[in-house]
């Protein structure tokens, strides 16, 4: 935490209400702000001149994902630091909370620029959040690292010079399931999905990508839901009512959980293939117990399946720091951080434009593996793991997983190229 | 779409209805006698859901299951009543609107607990036991636990009933919804009352949480998505009357089922999927019911409670004092700038509060002179931002014109929305307020090809000399005086005695000649304008804005500014506005459970200045004088 050169909490909440009750009634926000402000100009430089990463994240909204997402973040970290940090400079990281919308997220990271004077940023988990900081990050010139957010207009459509991406976008999570949807050779499918634009574009390219594979697929029923608020009975129903041989679903947490719970009660599921996106992840299987939907073909993290020396350095080094396995977010945040610190070796230091420059093409080992940020549209070609849920010791898992490179599954150089605004 | 699958449906549909009126019933009964509208029922029916969970867990057997259930509705209730001893009976003598204020630091607080409690992880609980499998009917399965919720919403309806006709308690409950004053005078003990009614309704929240075991997963989603359906419930059904909840809760239910079950039609020739009409189609009846019924369909109207406070005191023009202490707040804030040099957060942070100080004041403008609560102000709020939005980055005018249409379309939606809304009174007014602004927010969350969906529209940066973070707020500045300078002359213009006179008395206002409607109407789109200028400042700031400048979360914050800061005093939201700011931010950095130090903080200012900040200060102001 960063806060230990400064006041204590009390005593800093007492001066910004302090004068709220007594300064004259127009003034006192102002006021406010001015004292507040004395105080954080005194913060005083460290001896070690530390890089300083940035980094703001929904930690309130999205606690499920993001408690192990800052645990991988941290054991990065120190990793880096035990081994002497980056030219001889250790990395320091300042985590904030972005309150979960954009607006606050942009005050967030104009705060972490101007007054932590960070050099880099990195973070966000929601699409719209991550692409507020993306524009922000484009305004102001200042390196931004999107780790999770998934919308592919990040990288494509609104993508910019300052934005890189890490994790495997909806397009590229599609594009991994798509082989075997194909494979399994059904004519009628039906698509549920939660009702905004994750779910949105995911629904829809899955149909562009299936429709061309097999042009004689026939899509019978679609449920768009309320996020959070699904009527399970009712939409498992509806789906089973439209006969369908096979089903592409995209919900995930709650939605997901009471979804195959209602799905098991009714057989409405009884013999439909389903592919579905996410839903290996630890972070959405596990609280499902021995409910887990078999045979589902998903993408995820099966932690406890991958057998690479990377991963197992990285998972033991894990549990031997917190004693409990990692999830998605663990991967993530992890791989960010590592990510970070290899493009700032390569650009030298935390200036700007060389570590743009550097991420181009930059090579990165991770967990799982090595990957590239591609010059193209900055996106990171890390895959994900696909496999068909089975349980095991009551416990939801992914059987026989296989790792699809992100690179297998992105359009070429040439293609993005057209999706991308001409700027950079 | 066959009518079979329809009919199962409906049936279906009964069990999400059984659902819903748990915790309407327990809202309505609350708000019926209390007249708090309570927004930490969400929260109870979440720790309803977690408690039952645990419970569920640690209990053996299905008498540990069902026992469990119980148990942990009777905790809630428990937990009601604390709330209502502790909290809720210290602030009984202000305005009824700070009780919401209250309330809704308490949710903060009660979120970051379960968190704390529980961890992130959604927790799905075991399945209720005897009512594992399913019945047959028309050809499909139906859960023999969604036949059991079916029947429990009526037999809880005729419990609730029989307690209300046959005991005394009930005879008590229906006496005080009609008229406290009088039941207090016969001498019923009326805390007592306020203590039981709040520990029952708090109890229907935590057993409507608890029976959700078997369906859904304990997460912390749950409590604002539950409040808010619980509220349309309640208003549909008429505040206060739980036969009403019932049917409403069944009518919500069966649209829904409706959309779900007619999935993707084809309308002149034109493909639309009903299922995404789902995320609306509450507010959308609610619209409805209460254009043509707007006492909700059972609901009479509510003999107004005397107010328990001392009637405002007229507003006096700003003395001498008061000049200098806002000419010198404009010095200082002029000065912010300078800053930057030293500190480049100051114009940031201070951008944001001017922006907040903007909406906050147009929201007071309405509930403080008009007399009118709003709990959809964010409507014209984001119908500027994505006026400004769209007009800066799709017709690419400049800065000046686009956020003119940034005002403008906020002005046309408020004039639409408006001519509906002052025909309303209370807490109906504000629900039909509600209504609207979910209605504009959902078709913005979908409306992708225009509005960008739910990620919104990004790359909208103001022109020169507004880039500048300076130059920007310097602009807002002169955008929030000009709006504060426009209220003043509004609030002592005849048009402004004229809507005080109508919030006052509005049968005698309209006796001399006063169109009290059409000076309403006025100052809804007045405040509107205000609010969309506001919400054009912030599309420029932040140089995106997505569907949440627009929803629901926007508006609280914007009505605990307003109250934070005081309804009596045109200087109230200014003060709310900066102090809820200035809060956030400085929490937001401080702990992972800022959301609980917030309503803590939250909670310590409601009992510290009951009346808000600016009466609490006047209060200071006026001298030794023992208040009381």
């Amino acid at each position: 935490m960063p806060a230990a050169h400064r006041p204590p909490l009390l005593a800093r909440l007492a001066a910004g209400i302090a004068p709220l009750l007594v300064a004259p009634l127009l003034a006192a926000p102002f006021l406010a702000t001015l004292l507040l402000t004395g105080f954080a100009a005194t913060v005083p430089a460290g001896a070690a001149e530390p890089i300083r990463i940035g980094e703001l994240n929904s930690y309130k909204a999205q606690p499920a994902f993001l408690e192990p997402y800052r645990k991988g973040m941290e054991l990065a970290i120190d990793q880096i630091n035990a081994a002497g940090g980056i030219g001889g400079r250790p990395l320091e990281l300042i985590t904030r909370d972005d309150g979960g919308n954009p607006g606050d997220a942009v005050r967030v990271a104009e705060d972490l620029v101007t007054r932590e004077k960070v050099d880099v940023l990195t973070g966000t988990f929601l699409s719209n959040v991550g692409l507020a900081v993306a524009g922000f990050a484009d305004k102001r010139k200042v390196f931004f690292l999107a780790s999770e957010p998934l919308t592919d207009k990040i990288t494509w459509a609104e993508g910019n010079r300052y934005t890189f991406r890490l994790r495997a976008s909806t397009y590229m999570q599609v594009a991994m399931l798509m082989p075997h949807a194909v494979k399994a050779n059904k004519k009628r499918w039906a698509l549920v999905y939660p009702n905004y634009e994750y779910g949105q574009s995911a629904a829809s390219t899955f149909k562009t990508l299936l429709k061309v594979a097999q042009p004689d697929v026939e899509f019978v029923a679609e449920q768009a839901t309320p996020l959070g608020k699904l009527d399970a009975g009712a939409v498992a129903q509806a789906l089973a009512d439209a006969k369908p041989d096979a089903v592409f679903n995209v919900l995930f947490a709650a939605d997901l959980a009471k979804f195959v719970r209602e799905a098991n009660s009714r057989g409405t599921l009884e013999g439909t293939f389903v592919v579905s996106l996410l839903s290996g992840e630890p972070e959405y299987l596990d609280p499902m117990k021995d409910e887990a939907p078999q045979g589902w073909v998903v993408t995820g993290y099966p932690w406890y399946a991958i057998g690479t020396p990377e991963h197992k350095a990285f998972l033991d080094a894990y549990q031997a720091k917190y004693g409990e396995p990692p999830r998605l977010g663990s991967i993530v945040g992890y791989t960010a951080i590592v990510s970070l610190a290899a493009g700032l070796k390569k650009a030298g230091g935390p200036d700007t434009e060389k570590l743009v420059e550097a991420f181009k093409g930059l090579d990165v080992t991770g967990p799982f593996g090595p990957f590239v940020y591609r010059a193209s549209d900055h996106q990171a070609t890390m895959g994900a793991f696909v496999g068909t849920l089975g349980l095991k010791d009551g416990k939801g898992v992914m059987l026989d997983p296989v790792y699809v490179d992100g690179v297998s599954v992105l359009p070429t150089d040439a293609e993005v190229e057209k999706l991308r605004p001409k700027r950079d | 779409m066959a009518l079979d699958a329809l009919a199962f449906q409906m049936i279906n549909g009964l069990a999400s209805a059984s659902g819903l009126f748990f915790v309407a019933a327990g809202l309505s009964i609350i708000f019926g006698v209390t007249r708090i509208v309570n927004m930490a029922h969400g929260a109870f029916y979440m720790l309803g859901l977690y408690l039952a969970v645990t419970l569920a867990d640690r209990l053996p057997g299905p008498l540990g299951y069902w026992g469990g259930l119980l148990l942990a509705a009777l905790a809630v209730g428990l937990l009601g009543a604390a709330v209502e001893v502790l909290l809720l009976r210290r602030i009984y003598h202000v305005p009824e609107l700070y009780q919401l204020v209250a309330t809704f630091a308490l949710a903060l607080i009660l979120n970051d607990a379960a968190l704390w409690l529980w961890g992130p992880e959604d927790l799905l609980g075991p399945r209720a036991p005897g009512l594992k499998g399913s019945v047959e009917l028309i050809g499909r399965r139906l859960p023999e636990y969604d036949v059991f919720l079916a029947f429990a919403g009526p037999a809880v309806l005729l419990a609730l009933h029989l307690l209300m006709k046959r005991t005394r308690f009930g005879r008590t409950v229906r006496a005080a919804t009609q008229d406290r004053e009088m039941v207090a005078a016969l001498g019923i003990n009326e805390a007592l009352l306020f203590t039981a009614v709040f520990a029952l309704g708090a109890f229907l929240a935590g057993l409507g949480g608890a029976l959700q075991t078997a369906r859904e997963p304990a997460n912390l989603n749950l409590d604002l998505a539950v409040l808010g359906d619980a509220f349309v419930v309640v208003v549909i059904g008429g505040m206060g009357s739980i036969p009403g909840a019932y049917l409403a809760a069944v009518l919500v239910a069966l649209v829904k089922a409706l959309c779900i079950a007619l999935g993707t039609v084809e309308i002149a020739g034109l493909a639309f999927n009903m299922s995404k009409l789902t995320l609306v189609a509450e507010f959308l009846v609610m619209a409805l019911v209460l254009v043509l019924r707007p006492q909700g369909l059972f609901g009479r109207p509510q003999a107004a409670a005397a107010r328990a406070a001392a009637s405002e005191a007229p507003l006096r023009p700003m003395g001498g004092t008061g000049r200098a202490l806002a000419l010198a707040a404009l010095a200082v804030a002029l000065a912010v700038p300078a800053l930057a040099t030293v500190w480049a957060y100051a114009p940031v942070l201070a951008l944001d509060m001017l922006i907040a100080v903007t909406f906050a004041a147009s929201l007071h403008l309405l509930m403080g002179p008009g007399g009118m609560a709003s709990f959809g102000h964010a409507a014209y709020f984001g119908l500027g931002a994505y006026g400004t939005a769209l007009a800066a980055t799709g017709l690419g005018l400049p800065t000046l014109p686009a956020f003119a249409v940034g005002i403008l379309a906020a002005g046309a939606g408020a004039l639409l929305f408006g001519w509906f809304c002052v025909r309303l009174e209370g807490v109906y007014l504000a629900m039909l307020t509600l209504a609207f602004a979910q209605i504009v927010w959902s078709v913005v969350f979908q409306w992708e090809e225009v509005t960008g969906g739910s990620n919104g529209l990004i790359g909208i940066w103001p022109d020169w000399p507004f880039d500048s973070r300076a130059g920007l707020y310097l602009a807002a500045l002169a955008v929030t005086v000009a709006g504060l300078y426009l209220i003043r002359r509004l609030i002592f213009a005849p048009f402004g005695h004229a809507l005080r006179a109508g919030r006052d008395a509005r049968m005698r206002a309209e006796a001399s000649g006063i169109d009290v409607a059409r000076i309403r109407w006025l100052a809804f789109t007045a405040s509107g304008m205000l609010a969309g200028a506001a919400g054009g400042l912030y599309a420029f700031a932040k140089g995106s804005i997505s569907p949440e400048t627009l929803a629901v979360g926007r508006s609280i914050d914007a009505l605990v500014m307003v109250l934070l800061g005081g309804l009596a005093s045109p200087a109230g939201p200014v003060l709310g506005a900066g102090a809820f700011t200035l809060l956030q931010d400085t929490v937001m950095r401080e702990t992972d459970y800022w959301r609980a130090l917030l309503g803590a903080l939250i909670l310590a200012l409601v009992l510290l200045f009951p009346g808000g900040i600016a009466g609490g200060l006047s209060r200071l102001f006026a001298g030794g004088r023992a208040d009381g």
